[in-house]
Parts: structure tokens; sequence; C-alpha cells
């Protein structure tokens, strides 16, 4: 079971590495991306056997407490669909 | 009187803090491995500058999780004395013991230079011995000291007269020019710039001493 956790800075805080991807981006030739935001992606590998609930429970819990800074970041879970 | 200084993996003014208090300042100070589980004897606990765990994740982040960290956060709990540094900065505000975040210098640069900053309350362990509005003469070296924190929270510093040192010019775009802070009960520092690179003459600057004789000077009251 894979969970993808994507972390980014919250919209209301200056993202200078965005900032300045942007501007490099505009001087490539490309004036019509209007802005970038970075941010910071994880894949997540849990046994299978975990149960539902507690899955989802663990997932929040490292994405809150580790791999994001409240202060600063949000984040969004994404989870495997298995085909 | 005793001095702790943690060193964490990738921590790297531990020395110069060390140098600082023992050899400067003429205190004795020991060093504190990160897995110590344990800060029992010492009476000031230092986290220095430097990359520990290689910045990985965010500034701060993983150190957190470093087993001495539960007995730093006891420690401050009780009212003991802690400072931290530049990186020891990034590591309070990760661990929840200081309000607020640093985030990436606003001009995406690191700052190694002398600057001044400002001395915003005399009324903390940690300067004591300087005068409100003292100007002190301090390099910093940091890419990630842009200090932030949301509006209520920069509300209840200013109104609890945390902020014990404001940029005079402001290299970094922190938010109300904050260089450093205290928590609310004012035992516990952290500021981006380097008291201990600027604690001898040699070095260019004295006034960094300062912060570490104001230390001696609280934790001498605190015996009598």
């Amino acid at each position: 079971m894979k969970a993808t956790i994507i972390v980014t800075l919250k919209p209301t805080v200056l993202d200078p590495q965005g900032i300045t991807i942007q501007r490099s981006v505009q001087s490539m030739g490309l004036p019509e991306v209007t802005s970038i935001r970075q941010g910071k992606y994880f894949d997540v590998q849990l046994t299978d056997s975990i149960p539902l609930e507690r899955r989802q429970e663990l997932v929040q819990k490292l994405a809150k407490d580790v791999l994001t800074n409240p202060v600063i970041e949000e984040f969004r879970i994404d989870w495997e669909q298995k085909s | 009187m005793k001095f702790g200084v943690v060193i964490f993996p990738g921590s790297n003014c531990d020395h110069d803090c060390y140098y600082a208090i023992q050899s400067v300042v003429g205190r004795p100070a020991e060093f504190i491995w990160h897995q110590e589980t344990s800060v029992k004897g010492f009476d000031a606990i230092v986290l220095p500058g430097g990359f520990a765990y290689g910045d990985y994740l965010r500034t701060g982040a993983l150190a957190k999780f470093s087993p001495v960290m539960q007995a730093v956060k006891s420690f401050a709990e009780m009212g003991g004395l802690v400072i931290g540094i530049c990186n020891g900065f990034q590591i309070l505000t990760e661990a929840g013991l200081l309000p607020g975040a640093l985030m990436r210098n606003s001009n995406m640069k690191y700052i190694c230079k002398f600057l001044e900053i400002r001395t915003e309350t005399t009324d903390t362990p940690f300067t004591n011995c300087l005068k409100q509005g003292q100007v002190l003469n301090i390099p910093i070296g940091h890419g990630e000291g842009n200090y932030f924190a949301d509006a209520d929270t920069l509300k209840k510093l200013e109104d609890n007269r945390q902020v014990a040192f404001r940029y005079v010019e402001n290299p970094n775009g922190s938010i109300h020019d904050i260089a450093g802070i205290v928590n609310k009960n004012r035992n516990v520092l952290g500021m981006m710039p380097h008291p201990d690179r600027s604690s001898e003459q040699l070095l260019g600057s004295t006034d960094g001493k300062i912060i570490f004789e104001s230390m001696v000077n609280a934790l001498a009251g605190r015996a009598l």
C-alpha cells in the first residue's frame, strides 16, 4: 500500500524559490507562466495488512508531525489506486 | 555553573560555542552528544549552529527527534536556560520550544557577514547585561534565517516583549526585522546571529560575549 504526500507552502507564505524559478522561466521565453510554487513529494510504503482506519490515521500523523511544518506548510495525501 | 553544548550530527559551531564559554567567558562547558537522554547537572544548554542532519527535510526538522531534545524540552519546561544559535534557533522552532519558523532568505542567498542588531528587551536572562536599544556588531551565516510567524503569534510576541533582537537593516526578509526571540517564560532564546563568533576582539567583535555573560549573571542570581 502506497501513499503520496505532497507538501506545499501555505498560499499566504512567500515562496522565494518559486518566484526565482518563475522569473527564470519568463526569461527563457515563456511569459505565459505566471506563477510557480515549489513543494515536496514523499512516497510512503505501508504494510498491506494495515486496517483502513489505522492507515489513514498513521499517514495523517506522519504528514502532520514530521513531513510538514504547520507554521508555513500544508499537505495533501494521494492514495495509490490498486487496479 | 556548567554549560552544556549539544552536538548533533552536522553541528559545526559546537566548538565555537564551547571555546567562547570555556576560554573567553571562563565558565565550565561540556559537550553533550545528541543521543544522550539526560541533561542532568547542566545549568544552561546551548544548541549550536551548523546543519544538523544535513538540513534534510527542513532545517532543524530531524534534530527535534534526537533523544537529547526530550531532555532539553523538560529542562526548558522547568525553567532551565536554553540558547539556540542559528541552526539551534531553527531546531528550537521545529521542536516547538519557540513559536514561528525560519524560512529561506528572501534573496535566496546564503548570507555570511557582520551586521548590527538592536537589543529590544533587557528583561531576559540572555540580555540582562545589555542596555535597552544597545546595538551589537555580530555576524550572521545562514541561508534560512527569514523568520516567519502568523499575525496572532506576532502580536503575542510583541505584546509580551518576546522579541529580544531586531536587525538594524533586515538582511533576510524576517518579519518585523526579527533576529532573535525568547519564549513566553523568557528562559529560551533563539537567535540567528552568532554570539559565539563575536566573543573576542580577534574575531572582530566582543559584543556577543555580553549574551553569554548575561546568562552567567542570571545563573549567579538564581544561585543566591
